[in-house]
């Protein structure tokens, strides 16, 4: 039995239990329903709108946005993990003053707004005299809050070791890098895998803010052609892009708890 | 600085607008996930499934999708709100699958022997979860559902490219206008956003400590 909240069902409360499905259906199926209804009086469901996501234009235009999505989602995750990595290190050097330091930007950097955060670079960086382009603002932003974020993870990972694996690598005659390097990393790494995969299926979702500074990924694009062709479109375009998110996210998520299963 | 001081009213307005989404938000949208997290864990397989996939879908498109759907297709469907209540709207719907893996995070932390023991003196599962594990859970997932408020009051900036104009809106609106200081309203803005997280934050590590203790 899967859950130890309530007793193996007996019949009374597996009729109970279906019965109460059946209800649940038929409440989800009677909210869907009016919301069909409201659209087809609306006139939302017209088959011409929905044949429009086929059109090869369109298409195009979205593949381009999930690409420049993609590039920037990859980008980002690959420059975070390098620099929390760093700042982990910091984070667990025991050098007093470092570390207060690097607690302040962890701090700083999660209590903003990731989009503060991408405003900061593209309308601060201009007022320095520095042009960034919406890509690296965004690339920029995306990377100065994650970092603190992967930071806390690698931290809460390493930590997670039980102290005996230092102790017994220091007592065999390892460096403390080799320690760190042959011992506690491949370890963590381990148990951080499912933290990192979901902070990548964030990362993804955030990489959408890019359509508020102007940067053209997939939200981006799919309002351009929203504009282009009416507002009766906005349901069609927008449930595909609803649906292009969810897959790539849950197949990230299915890696994840693949990986986590193999390790 | 001046510029802040100059514009005080106008931070302080954006401000109050912050607070006032997140708070209506986290209002609806704590109950609402606690109510799905039940769903999630109940022995009917219908509630497990809407519960379930809820969650699957909303926790994995972005918010400002959903800001989409609230804001370009609910008018389409005629339905009438201001601009905040489109805000709300769709941050209650983002939110609540947050709220709800929280508490369940916290249902899953109640030891087992503690639901074993409520199942063998009889208690039926709504009387196990209202007297025995839920309790306990909320006790334990404060500081996840806290995490989930410091994010939302964060997010409610997303707000800002919807048309309320709260803390990030009233930053773009003073930044076109004071274009010599743009720094410093970039600046101010962040003050303001950090005077509401880190408090919330050191609120986190209190009750963990706190709850730690009483264990």
């Amino acid at each position: 039995m899967s859950s130890v909240l309530y007793d193996v069902p007996g019949p009374k409360a597996r009729r109970l239990s279906r019965r109460l499905t059946w209800l649940a259906a038929l409440l989800v199926a009677a909210g869907l329903g009016w919301i069909a209804y409201s659209l087809s009086q609306a006139g939302l469901l017209a088959p011409e709108l929905w044949t429009a996501l086929l059109n090869p234009n369109l298409v195009t235009l979205l593949a381009g946005g999930l690409l420049a999505t993609i590039e920037v989602a990859l980008l980002s995750m690959v420059l975070s993990l390098i620099f929390g990595a760093l700042l982990a290190a910091g984070l667990l050097s025991g050098s007093n003053w470092l570390v207060g330091v690097l607690r302040g930007y962890v701090e700083l950097f999660r209590g903003l707004p990731l989009l503060l955060l991408i405003f900061f670079i593209f309308l601060g960086g201009p007022a320095i005299g520095v042009d960034v382009p919406t890509f690296w603002s965004l690339v920029i932003g995306l990377v100065l809050y994650n970092t603190a974020v992967i930071a806390e993870i690698f931290r809460a990972g390493i930590l997670s070791l039980p102290r005996g694996q230092i102790e017994a690598g220091l007592a065999i005659g390892l460096s403390e890098a080799e320690v760190f390097r042959i011992i506690l990393l491949p370890q963590s790494i381990r148990r951080m895998l499912p933290a990192l995969i979901s902070q990548l299926v964030v990362v993804v979702k955030e990489t959408s803010f890019g359509f508020i500074i102007g940067y053209t990924e997939l939200l981006r694009d799919a309002r351009t052609a929203v504009e282009f062709l009416g507002g009766s479109y906005s349901l069609p375009v927008y449930t595909l892009v609803a649906i292009i998110y969810i897959v790539i996210n849950s197949l990230l998520s299915w890696v994840a708890e693949r990986t986590q299963r193999i390790l | 600085m001046n510029v802040f001081l100059d514009n005080i009213g106008v931070f302080r307005d954006g401000v109050l607008v912050t607070l006032a989404l997140a708070a209506a938000s986290t209002a609806v949208a704590l109950p609402l996930g606690v109510l799905l997290a039940v769903m999630r864990v109940s022995p009917v397989e219908g509630f497990r499934t809407v519960g379930t996939v809820y969650v699957g879908i909303v926790r994995n498109i972005p918010l400002t999708v959903v800001f989409f759907f609230s804001a370009f297709v609910l008018p389409q469907l005629g339905v009438r709100f201001s601009y905040f209540g489109f805000a709300v709207i769709a941050l209650v719907a983002y939110y609540a699958s947050f709220f709800c893996e929280a508490v369940r995070s916290g249902i899953n932390a109640v030891p087992v022997g503690q639901a074993e023991a409520a199942r063998s003196i009889g208690l039926p599962f709504h009387e196990c979860l209202r007297f025995v594990i839920l309790p306990q859970a909320l006790r334990s997932s404060i500081p996840p559902m806290v995490n989930v408020m410091i994010a939302l009051v964060k997010n409610t900036a997303v707000a800002s490219a919807f048309g309320v104009t709260e803390s990030l809106g009233t930053m773009e609106l003073l930044a076109n206008r004071e274009s010599t200081a743009v720094l410093s309203v970039l600046i101010a803005t962040g003050l303001v956003y950090l005077a509401i997280t880190i408090p919330l934050g050191l609120l986190t590590t209190h009750i963990e400590r706190k709850v730690a203790f009483s264990r």
